[in-house]
């Protein structure tokens, strides 16, 4: 009797946490299926009276180029990631297993950037983009992410963990050292790659700050920084278009993370660093 | 006599792979290194500098003014003031976020058929766009169309200005900040609570341990000590960098009662193009991050080396 009460207890203590997290995402959908007049009356009701899904998503899409964002956000994202990998692979191998002059210096300088965040280089960086003119342009949006000094530290302690008895021997087979790590070092570190490529993209598609400051050209826009040029422009206060931009540019990563949770969540922890 | 001497042989050979090793070993690190330099270290000098000039983008020359723009940063009101909501929202987010990613976790974490589906609605803020969600979080407390205040009003309650009340605005975003930090928090704890292991519990009944607040008293929160700290840590930077969320529903306002650190430094550089002055706060910024990220550093290493 008692473990029922407290059965009980608990599920009502996280499903009332469960309501609250979801509130958002409830009434983002519900707002994006009614007429203006019904957003109008504050009311509690979910389902409106009349249905008006197509009128609100039809305008959110003519209104603003949504799927140009999320391709913008696509394009933003897999740049960063393919130049992060390419550069981070190498680097964090050669510190794990080859003995260079520099390494040690090398290691302590990748701890020190692992502890300044993107807003810090921010100003000189922009100085140096406007004075280049490229602002204005993907590169611009990708180029201070290309040095992840998150995955080099990553890989580094999972390649440390690779057997060097199989290093030696691929060597012996007459592997190049470049062979070595992409053919036999890096696949190792799948989970971890994985995990990392997750933790990337979820932090590029939502990152406002940097965009923000070297987009001014709403047709290059990644997600976030157009659903502002979206809410700037005149549908800001219609609600319901509002609510059915929000639910398109929200819903790929959500819908990814539903179909692959334990990559997310292993991703997006694995990392704690955000 | 043309053939050499084996040992000789061996020591080249040896000689030349040592070479090849540190060669392949500089080549495979110099395009980290480049943009390491480029990216990260060469801004970060140019920063210091910046910090020591009167430059305002656009100008041809600079002067060096000392500790001037830090001591008019200091006297500042607006930055002060923004600050000060900075700690704020760091006191309201950092107990709450940690403390409430806790609770959630330990209930969690004994449930069986239903740990999946708490698992997703709790995570699901993190993975979903922040900017996004900002502007459904502006219409739900909305003072006349939103649902809260709907819901507040049903209750016989006066409706509530939650982003326009400069006495309720840094609350309301703290607790955004906290919708969006509990699930964060909660699968972190939950994977320090499946390290622990489960005869601990069992021992501690037969002790005669049998009271759940006991039983988390002396096995659960010392055991999830590191992760605790961890998890401290990241909530407070994560916090500390709060911008989304103030530049997307109140830009600052109420005058200034919910402007925060990275937002002067935003306007100031990018919008006033106050450039030098901008850098000096981006310094004082830079000084309280690193306090945090140097433990978290100290942290993560742990963590990776033995988790």
């Amino acid at each position: 009797m008692r473990k029922l009460a407290s059965l009980v207890l608990i599920h009502a203590v996280l499903l009332a946490g469960a309501a609250f997290t979801l509130l958002p995402f409830v009434w983002m959908l519900a707002t994006s299926i009614k007429p203006p007049d019904e957003i109008f009356t504050a009311t509690l009701r979910l389902w409106p009276h009349r249905f008006a899904a197509g009128e609100n998503f039809r305008l959110a899409l003519t209104s603003a180029p949504l799927l140009r964002f999320a391709l913008n956000g696509l394009i933003v994202c897999a740049g960063i990631l393919v130049v992060q990998l390419l550069v981070a692979i190498p680097c964090a191998y050669a510190l794990a297993k080859l003995r260079f002059p520099g390494r040690n210096t090398l290691f302590v300088l990748t701890l020190l950037a692992l502890a300044i965040p993107v807003q810090v280089p921010a100003l000189p960086l922009y100085i140096a983009l406007a004075k280049l003119e490229l602002l204005n342009t993907y590169f611009s949006m990708m180029v201070p992410f290309f040095l992840s000094v998150f995955a080099i530290f990553l890989l580094r302690q999972f390649f440390k963990g690779f057997p060097d008895d199989i290093i030696q021997a691929a060597r012996l087979d007459g592997m190049s050292e470049f062979e070595i790590v992409w053919r036999i070092v890096a696949p190792s570190a799948w989970p971890a790659i994985a995990a990392f490529a997750v933790f990337s993209f979820v932090a590029h598609w939502n990152d406002l700050y940097w965009p923000l400051i070297v987009i001014s050209d709403a047709k290059l826009a990644p997600p976030p920084l157009g659903m502002m040029f979206f809410a700037d422009a005149e549908t800001g206060s219609n609600y319901g278009a509002l609510t059915a931009a929000a639910t398109i540019l929200t819903a790929p990563l959500v819908i990814a993370f539903l179909f692959a949770r334990r990559q997310f969540i292993a991703g997006i922890t694995m990392t704690g660093v955000k | 006599m043309t053939r050499l001497d084996p040992v000789l042989a061996a020591q080249r050979a040896a000689r030349r792979r040592e070479w090849l090793e540190k060669l392949t070993g500089m080549g495979f690190a110099f395009p980290a290194t480049l943009l390491l330099v480029v990216m990260s270290l060469a801004p970060l000098a140019v920063l210091f500098v910046l910090s020591f000039t009167d430059y305002d983008l656009g100008n041809v020359d600079l002067r060096f003014i000392g500790l001037a723009n830090f001591s008019k940063a200091l006297a500042d009101p607006v930055f002060r003031q923004s600050l000060w909501n900075t700690f704020v929202y760091v006191a309201i987010v950092l107990p709450l976020a940690v403390a409430l990613g806790l609770l959630v976790a330990i209930l969690v974490h004994g449930r069986k058929h239903t740990r999946s589906f708490y698992e997703v609605v709790y995570f699901l803020p993190v993975t979903s766009t922040l900017i996004a969600m900002a502007f459904v979080w502006t219409f739900l407390l909305h003072p006349k169309l939103g649902p809260i205040n709907a819901f507040l009003g049903a209750l016989g309650f006066p409706p509530l200005a939650f982003l326009s009340d400069p006495a309720l605005v840094l609350p309301t975003l703290a607790v955004i900040g906290v919708w969006q930090l509990v699930g964060f928090n909660m699968v972190l704890f939950l994977a320090g609570l499946t390290a622990i292991p489960k005869d601990l519990y069992e021992a501690a009944e037969v002790d005669g341990c049998a009271n759940p607040i006991d039983r988390f008293l002396t096995i659960t929160w010392p055991l999830l000590g590191p992760t605790t700290m961890f998890v401290i840590v990241t909530t407070t930077i994560t916090a500390f960098k709060v911008f989304d969320t103030v530049a997307v529903m109140t830009r600052g306002g109420p005058m200034g009662a919910s402007d925060v650190i990275l937002y002067s430094i935003y306007l100031e550089g990018f919008q006033y193009f106050h450039t030098a002055y901008a850098a000096a706060l981006t310094v004082v910024f830079l000084v309280f991050i690193l306090v945090f990220s140097v433990i978290q550093t100290l942290v993560l290493d742990r963590r990776t080396h033995y988790g």
